[in-house]
């Protein structure tokens, strides 16, 4: 019986038939634990830490488009109120300065914005309003980037010509220590 | 006549198996790709705002996460509705970071580092207070690349 049995399992191939259970065992496993995250965000480079403040007093005036956004989720930019859904606009229209107005940007290389917010600013509006300055600076390099290469600006594109939109419009925006307004006791 | 014949003559075959091992293990395969086990537990609670200019963290060995979020249920007795920062698998101060960044960062190799990502998971409803004293840690740590975990905007 027992050399029966031995020389069978020489002859015998692998039953391949429970094959499938044991896939569908570790599928479902897999399929219990997944959690497919969304892994997406806004990428922000942080300024080196410094001790002393920087020094903007050299800068003119009519360079800077100073946004502050205060512990009520209101807007000020400029010394104005503004919606942010008009953000977007106004902040490409200062960049490029298409009617050359005394008051905005002298070009797109000397433009600098800087942010403001308290420390009781809701995050959700602090992020809006980050993401609609972003979004001007996108929206240039993709108009740019048509005009010179016909494709719209991407990560994936050339080094050189990457370097060359960026050099014309380069993203300066600066965020300023927060105010201690209507931090959360 | 003999087309008509054969017709009839067909019995119906079972279906062959033989390939369901290989279309399971193709979707087996699949979820194990895209599948991040997730490694703690969160006990803040994150819900991520809206956004439209988003990246997409790519290699995700290089990335910490650091949550930021009001306690969920449960711990709020113990640590209150106050934002809290959680680090790992738990509650954190803010100046351990420095300790949690290198302790992320000796696990990378030399040439990788510097392209390693912290991505801010936090709540859209925290105050901007916590949130700016973590960015003020991070700059003095070095760790300048950072994410604003966000969700895509929908039309």
């Amino acid at each position: 019986m027992a050399k029966k049995n031995s020389r069978d399992r020489m002859s015998n191939e692998i039953n391949a038939g429970s094959m499938a259970d044991i896939a569908f065992l570790l599928l479902i496993f897999f399929l219990v634990t997944t959690t497919i995250v969304e892994d997406k965000g806004i990428t922000v480079k942080l300024p080196p830490w410094s001790e002393e403040d920087p020094d903007i007093t050299k800068l003119k005036t009519r360079n800077v488009f100073a946004v502050l956004v205060n512990a009520q989720n209101d807007l000020l930019v400029r010394g104005e109120s503004m919606d942010i859904a008009s953000l977007r606009e106004k902040t490409k229209e200062f960049i490029t300065n298409p009617a050359k107005r005394e008051d905005l940007a002298e070009i797109p290389t000397k433009a600098i914005i800087t942010l403001k917010n308290d420390r009781g600013t809701n995050y959700e509006t602090y992020v809006s309003v980050y993401n609609e300055l972003k979004a001007a600076y996108d929206e240039l390099w993709d108009e740019m980037c048509l005009r010179k290469y016909g494709v719209k600006y991407s990560d994936d594109l050339p080094l050189a010509w990457r370097k060359s939109i960026k050099d014309e419009i380069p993203m300066v925006l600066s965020e300023a220590e927060p105010t201690n307004f209507g931090e959360e006791k | 006549m003999s087309k008509f014949s054969k017709g009839k003559k067909k019995s119906s075959p079972g279906i062959n198996t033989a390939s369901l091992p290989d279309i399971v293990f193709m979707l087996l395969f699949f979820f194990m790709v895209v599948t991040k086990l997730r490694d703690s537990e969160l006990l803040v609670k994150v819900a991520t705002p809206f956004a439209t200019q988003l990246t997409k963290l790519e290699d995700k060995s290089l990335v910490n996460y650091l949550y930021i979020g009001r306690p969920v249920e449960k711990y709020r007795a113990t640590y209150g509705t106050k934002p809290r920062l959680q680090l790992g698998d738990k509650f954190a101060n803010i100046n351990e970071i420095p300790i949690f960044l290198e302790r992320f960062r000796v696990k990378i190799a030399e040439v990788q580092r510097s392209k390693i990502t912290t991505s801010l998971r936090v709540d859209g409803q925290v105050t901007m207070g916590i949130v700016q004293d973590v960015k003020t840690e991070l700059r003095k740590a070095s760790q300048l690349k950072i994410n604003y975990s966000a969700k895509k905007k929908p039309e």
